[in-house]
């Protein structure tokens, strides 16, 4: 029987360090809440994959010292500016930077998802994306004569980690149109949730609701964290919240502030 | 961008959404990527006059939107769309950009060890060659932007014949002029309001064609700046709320204060 996780804490528990830990763009449904609870915690290298981008996120734990290597296809906070401890971390080279462009990671996580070992993809040929990436490979397409096409290996997540509208007690997750959400839970080895709220009876009874559904089969744990995403928003829930974004920009500019913004907003732990 | 000469009935960024929304004609799809304000509200301008016809096109995405964008299944349709040609329109924008059409989001100096890190490359080094009417902007024309050569190819201007290359850029829009992309290099098309041929070949730094005759840039129409600022601006607040603030005064965020 399905249990739920009585805490933060305990979700994130199979969070280990070195994992590679796969993460939804900025306005999929970023587990924030869960994000704050791994740098209390003191996680370390993780091999991060933001799917395709990433914002607060990526930058909060980057400047927490979370993060060995990143791959993904940009790191900014949209109207607030760039994401300063990226920015700060990558000149200094004290992360490995995997750059990579959007449909390429959906791609390699779609390939985990049918349990192929690579996937096929237009674009790319003559890029320095290309050029850095050892890992990606170019071949003729054997369907046809002189058509170069890029491979790229598929990426297998030790763990995704999603926030939610809902899920029930049997452990299926209600994400709605996020469906990256679900292609993330179909790579990954275990999908860790949190949801804002317990959804009474089984989703995938109503068929409304049911394809819109991550079923519990691809699920590890769940544990409700109400405005699990803040202060970036949940799509058709709330939006994300700009007074903090923007103070979070200005704080993060330097180190000193950046330290300042984790003692008052992840150390502390947010009033209700 | 500083603000409109007084007795101008514009602002700069007005003028911009107008010569993209043109530039971006009668097509059936138009995406629209990450901080993309104003080909974001030539894009909606397009779909509004489309509206006002009953054309029932053109379609509009933008990408962080959960309101102005179709998809159901997620992230990855947008850019399985454009493998397939179902997206005629996308924009681009660069830390640098070069005369050969190439566009780098990535970084300046040696890749492993940056001197500026730019956010990344975003969806570029797919989507430039796949969607055929590629607009580049870019609200700062200055020699540090505009430059001989990129250092980091986010993704090429032009491809070998070999490679699989349906789209790229038709056209580079800045604060100063509209160039036209042709057989691989940029040709002068219009000079905006304020500027000249000669301050522009001043602040660019990649050498480009100049035409005889070098017309200066429309200036938006009463009807399209009323569209524009009562129906577009609006809309534009829910993924741009800084931008919809400052330059229309729509809503009241942190920065409206």
């Amino acid at each position: 029987m399905f249990q739920l996780a009585k805490s933060i804490d305990e979700v994130i528990e199979p969070i280990r360090d070195g994992c590679l830990l796969v993460v939804p763009r900025e306005v999929s449904g970023v587990p924030m809440g869960a994000t704050r609870a791994l740098i209390r915690r003191g996680v370390k290298r993780l091999q991060l994959v933001a799917l395709p981008t990433s914002s607060l996120q990526a930058d909060l734990l980057i400047g927490a010292g979370c993060v060995e290597t990143l791959e993904t296809s940009a790191v900014s906070l949209g109207e607030f500016g760039p994401a300063p401890r990226f920015t700060a971390a990558v000149v200094s080279g004290s992360i490995k930077m995997k750059d990579a462009t959007c449909p390429a990671l959906h791609a390699a996580l779609q390939a985990s998802e049918k349990g192929v070992p690579f996937m096929p993809l237009r674009g790319l040929v003559g890029s320095d994306v290309l050029k850095y990436r050892d890992d990606w490979k170019v071949i003729e397409s054997p369907f046809a004569s002189g058509d170069p096409i890029v491979l790229l290996p598929a990426i297998k997540p030790d763990v995704a980690l999603i926030h939610a509208p809902m899920a029930d007690r049997l452990g299926n997750v209600w994400i709605g149109r996020q469906r990256e959400l679900a292609t993330m839970a179909h790579a990954a080895h275990k999908t860790i949730a949190t949801v804002e709220k317990i959804h009474d009876g089984n989703l995938l009874d109503d068929p409304t609701l049911a394809a819109g559904t991550l079923p519990g089969f691809y699920v590890e744990t769940i544990a409700i964290d109400e405005r699990g995403a803040w202060p970036l928003g949940l799509p058709d829930f709330y939006p994300a919240d700009s007074d903090h974004l923007a103070e979070y920009a200005r704080m993060a500019a330097t180190m000193e502030g950046f330290a300042d913004y984790l003692e008052r907003y992840v150390y502390e732990r947010r009033a209700a | 961008m500083n603000a409109a000469p007084r007795e101008r009935t514009f602002r700069d960024e007005e003028l911009f959404a107008d010569v993209i929304a043109r530039l971006i004609g009668d097509v059936r799809h138009i995406a629209v990527g990450n901080a993309s304000p104003i080909p974001a509200t030539a894009a909606l301008i397009v779909r509004e006059r489309g509206r006002l016809q009953n054309l029932g096109r053109p379609y509009v995405s933008l990408l962080q939107s959960r309101k102005h964008n179709f998809f159901t299944d997620g992230a990855r349709e947008l850019f399985d769309c454009a493998g397939q040609g179902r997206i005629d329109v996308f924009f681009l924008s660069g830390g640098q950009i070069d005369g050969q059409g190439n566009v780098n989001l990535v970084s300046t100096g040696d890749y492993e060890h940056p001197k500026v890190r730019f956010p990344g490359s975003f969806g570029s080094a797919y989507l430039y060659y796949v969607v055929p009417k590629v607009i580049l902007f870019r609200t700062e024309h200055s020699r540090r932007t505009l430059v001989p050569k990129v250092e980091f190819i986010s993704a090429p201007g032009t491809s070998e014949t070999n490679v699989y290359r349906p789209g790229g850029p038709i056209a580079l829009v800045t604060n100063r002029c509209l160039f036209n992309f042709v057989n691989g290099h940029f040709v002068l098309a219009s000079v905006h309001p304020g500027h000249t041929v000669e301050e522009i070949i001043e602040n660019t730094g990649f050498d480009f064609e100049v035409p005889t005759i070098v017309p200066q840039t429309q200036a938006p129409s009463p009807e399209t700046l009323k569209l524009m600022r009562d129906v577009v601006a609006p809309q534009l607040a829910e993924v741009y709320p800084q931008f919809a603030a400052q330059v229309f005064g729509v809503g009241q965020t942190a920065f409206a204060r």
